[in-house]
């Protein structure tokens, strides 16, 4: 492991086996078994406390786990010194070294391991992240975006199997951040290493990643590519982290050998079978705002789609791109639609009587037992985790 | 997302502009004298010995009886002075290093470990600063001589240490708590062994807190009268020896010793500042 005076060859897979973390008081992680392929972009993504920065810890040996094993490239390292793994994190608060020079933080990594020319593989790192003329300098005197590009810089520099990115671009504004995902995913790409992301950023997770598993309450909700995820979700809370989602809830009716009838409200809602979890007994099932189309007049009634309404536009919200619209339909409540702005200005005013529709082949149905009451409140838009990490990190700062 | 508070602190600076002065009228004119005097008053005891230690003086150096520099060259001439002296310097140093070395370990366990009774720990170790020397010092007397320890210079140095450690505690801890976990972390997962991440990243950033503990150690325990003179059976440091001086008048010799000591400290600031400032010079031409 890490072999003093060489690189890692390529990425490496990274193996999680039953693995269960036990702080006192309370567990983060239970019994999670997951498999990282070797070269590929791996994005946890879920809410704070959800246990994905556990995870990453215990990758990097910072934590030790309560059970289960964990292998990288096949080795089991579950045992192994923080320092022995080959491993790299690049830190959500950086973690530079303020007592050193730029250039001295990245050749830490090479120096420890004894490997030839340091400095010089710590300037070409340096010239990858675009930063070589500041090498002199110390890391107080960068600005955010170049601090976050030199502790990625010190944690590719030691070519690891597997680099750790624990919310690396938190901390950035919006511009900035997109640049660096696209840095990010085009050194990973020129590199071929592992990647293991964790971030509370569903957008940031699917824009990156080629495989999402998406964390909530120590377990992994479902796991697979960002397309897929999105366009199939298997659990309300996977429909609603990740992006928006209609969810209505009642019993199947019907059933034929590729679609399931679902009584919302009196109104057979059809579900392809292949696209449904569950196929008896009371269903949760949904679809995306932007798949849905406004009506202002009743559509025809058709075997492809489904229709809801009549209701009432209760709120309009133009975005640049698209126009989001509130329906308030009775008896189901409020429903969200997308339009994009094919013409100028909303289509519908506010107060309007319009109808929803969507194509059959665009609904889902979801594996959990429907809460009591017939909607899924959304409540974990990335906005509210972003409120709620702050809360928690003065917390901790007041407690220190 | 919020801007790093590293952007606001740089977009503030350049374009800073210091408030104006006020005018300065009669009124303005009080506080200035009323600082003036302050300082008068502070600095007259300490004129007073660098002054009299050039006293011509005979027996006492009471009375002004002429210029010299001779007790400046021959300071070791008066009997036990310099020994008292080095006895000072020794125990300083030695329950320096001890206290700063054993006190910077403590605080880091206090600070990055939970254990049992750290709590108590923690407030145990502000009671020698609370308790009254005198206590203090006829307290250890008691233990020694309940052990049967021979008093001299090792339990003078044992009573300095002890109550230095309190000290360096409450100092080192400080910076301790302001050093973010994440860079030791940072240290070990770029391949630090433990020794390598405490030398090349703990100890590094902790140094200026250590550096104060330690300046701190050593002038309290240059300084001690009391704990010193119950503890040191018949060895002598040198505010024993001026206690005991003071009774037949204290020698001009005395008087030199303690002007060099104030001079190399005000040596000291001014070095240290100048090269802080040169350091801060360099540091913004780069950037």
């Amino acid at each position: 492991m890490a072999a003093m005076g060489t690189f890692a060859e390529a990425g490496a897979d990274l193996e999680f086996i039953d693995i269960s973390k036990r702080f006192p008081g309370f567990t983060a992680i239970e019994n999670l078994n997951l498999t990282i392929p070797a070269g590929s972009f791996f994005a946890l993504l879920g809410p704070s406390g959800c246990g994905k920065t556990t995870t990453l810890r215990l990758v990097a040996g910072l934590e030790e786990p309560s059970a289960g094993r964990i292998l990288i490239g096949g080795t089991d390292v579950t045992q192994t010194k923080s320092f022995q793994r080959p491993v790299n994190t690049v830190f959500q608060s950086y973690a530079l070294f303020p007592h050193m020079t730029v250039l001295e933080n990245v050749a830490f990594g090479l120096r420890r391991r004894k490997i030839d020319d340091p400095l010089g593989k710590a300037h070409e790192a340096l010239r990858l992240v675009e930063l070589d003329h500041v090498a002199a300098r110390r890391p107080a005197q960068l600005s955010g975006g170049q601090q976050q590009r030199v502790a990625l810089a010190r944690a590719v520099v030691n070519r690891p199997a597997l680099l750790l990115l624990d919310e690396p671009l938190g901390a950035l504004d919006l511009k900035l951040r997109r640049q660096m995902q696209l840095e990010l995913k085009s050194i990973q790409t020129e590199i071929g290493l592992t990647f293991l992301h964790v971030t509370h950023d569903q957008e940031e997770a699917m824009t990156m990643a080629d495989i999402v598993a998406v964390m909530n309450k120590g377990e992994i909700e479902q796991m697979g590519a960002p397309e897929q995820l999105y366009e199939l979700p298997r659990t309300a809370f996977v429909a609603n982290f990740l992006g928006q989602s209609n969810l209505f809830t009642g019993p199947v009716t019907g059933s034929t050998a590729d679609a399931i009838t679902v009584d919302i409200s009196g109104r057979g809602i059809v579900v392809p079978r292949t696209r449904a979890q569950r196929h008896a007994g009371e269903v949760t099932i949904g679809v995306r705002p932007e798949k849905l189309l406004l009506h202002i007049e009743a559509p025809s009634a058709d075997a492809g789609t489904n229709v809801l309404g009549p209701g009432r536009v209760t709120d309009v919200s133009f975005s640049g791109v698209s126009t989001s619209y509130i329906v308030q339909i009775p008896g189901l409540g409020a429903v969200t639609v997308f339009a994009q702005n094919m013409v100028f200005g909303p289509v519908v005013n506010e107060g309007a009587e319009v109808w929803v529709s969507w194509t059959v082949d665009h609904g889902f149905g979801l594996e959990d037992e429907p809460a009591h009451g017939s909607r899924f409140p959304a409540d974990s838009s990335t906005n509210a985790i972003a409120v709620q990490r702050r809360a928690d990190l003065e917390t901790e700062l007041e407690g220190a | 997302m919020t801007a790093l508070p590293l952007d606001t602190a740089n977009q503030a600076g350049p374009d800073h502009v210091p408030p104006r002065r006020p005018r300065r009228g009669l009124a303005g004119l009080g506080l200035p004298v009323y600082v003036a005097l302050a300082l008068v008053f502070l600095l007259i005891p300490i004129g007073y010995t660098f002054a009299f230690s050039f006293n011509d003086s005979a027996k006492s150096n009471l009375a002004w009886r002429g210029f010299t520099l001779e007790k400046w060259l021959t300071v070791c001439n008066e009997p036990g002075l310099c020994e008292a002296f080095g006895n000072s310097i020794l125990v300083g140093v030695v329950a320096t290093v001890l206290a700063t070395a054993l006190g910077t370990a403590i605080a880091i366990a206090l600070v990055r470990y939970r254990f049992r009774f750290r709590s108590s720990i923690s407030l145990l170790l502000f009671l020698p600063m609370a308790t009254p020397e005198v206590v203090l010092g006829a307290g250890l007397a008691a233990q020694f001589l309940a052990l049967g320890t021979q008093k001299g210079i090792v339990t003078v140095i044992l009573a300095h240490t002890m109550f230095c450690i309190s000290f360096v505690v409450v100092t080192v801890k400080a910076r301790v708590a302001g050093l973010d976990p994440a860079l030791e972390e940072a240290g070990r997962d770029l391949y630090g062994s433990a020794a390598q991440v405490f030398w090349r990243i703990t100890f590094p950033l902790l140094l200026p807190g250590i550096l104060a503990a330690a300046l701190l150690s050593f002038a309290l325990s240059f300084d001690d009268f009391i704990i010193t003179n119950f503890n040191a059976g018949s060895v002598d440091t040198f505010p024993k020896f001026i206690y005991i001086a003071a009774a037949r008048g204290i020698p001009a010799e005395a008087n030199v010793i303690a002007s060099a000591v104030f001079i190399l400290a005000i040596a000291i600031v001014v070095v240290s500042q100048v090269g802080r400032a040169a350091r801060q010079k360099r540091l913004d031409r780069l950037s």
